[in-house]
């Protein structure tokens, strides 16, 4: 008998992971100042570039790793801007 | 889904699995449930990169055994350790220019933008 650990662990990896999507959805709708929605968006794409890992890891292709990166990437550029947007009330001066 | 792994690095992989993404539900669990913002930027800027570095690290096990060098996986772990402290430190600083409310007062060598 053949027992394969891999894809049961990544079915319940993607049920927590999608929990952890609920969990940060509440917070940004609840959020009560505006910096607790900014970081309710940065954790939600750390879960979504845990999500397409996930993904990539089922799929075994190597170009969801490359637009895990792109999102990564484009979570941190937009992190900065709302947080700079929220201090000095503009992106760039 | 067709697998053909070594069967260690199939049990490792999945043990890292279950680590990154209990590590990831930590950290979403503490953003929605700890009561003030500068405990809530605790939560998910520590735990969620600690556990996507798990998920990262399980996928390169994965690929080297089958002779693929995981290069996307190495800068996506170098770029989220490097930028997650840097954007929690500029969601600190807006918090702080914002005033959001705080459950504890802070301390006596605070940042002078904090006292009243």
């Amino acid at each position: 008998m053949n027992l394969n650990p891999l894809p049961l662990a990544l079915d319940i990896a993607l049920g927590m992971v999608a929990l952890a999507f609920a969990l940060c959805a509440w917070r940004l709708v609840r959020g009560p100042s505006p910096i607790d929605r900014v970081l309710a968006v940065d954790t939600l794409y750390i879960n979504a570039v845990a999500l397409v890992v996930l993904l990539g890891i089922r799929q075994q292709k190597p170009v969801l790793f490359e637009a895990a990166l792109i999102m990564a990437m484009l979570g941190f550029v937009s992190t900065v801007a709302l947080a700079r947007y929220l201090t000095r009330g503009d992106v760039i001066e | 889904m067709t697998m053909e792994f070594h069967p260690v690095a199939q049990a490792l992989a999945a043990a890292l699995l279950l680590v990154g993404a209990f590590f990831l539900l930590v950290g979403s669990i503490g953003l929605a449930r700890l009561p003030d913002f500068f405990m809530r930027i605790h939560a998910p800027t520590k735990a969620s990169t600690l556990g996507i570095g798990s998920f990262l690290l399980a996928s390169m096990l994965l690929s080297a055994t089958q002779g693929r060098a995981g290069f996307a996986e190495l800068l996506i772990t170098l770029f989220v350790f490097v930028t997650a402290p840097v954007s929690a430190n500029m969601m600190a600083q807006a918090a702080l220019h914002l005033m959001v409310p705080a459950k504890m007062p802070p301390p006596d060598d605070a940042v002078p933008e904090r006292r009243p």
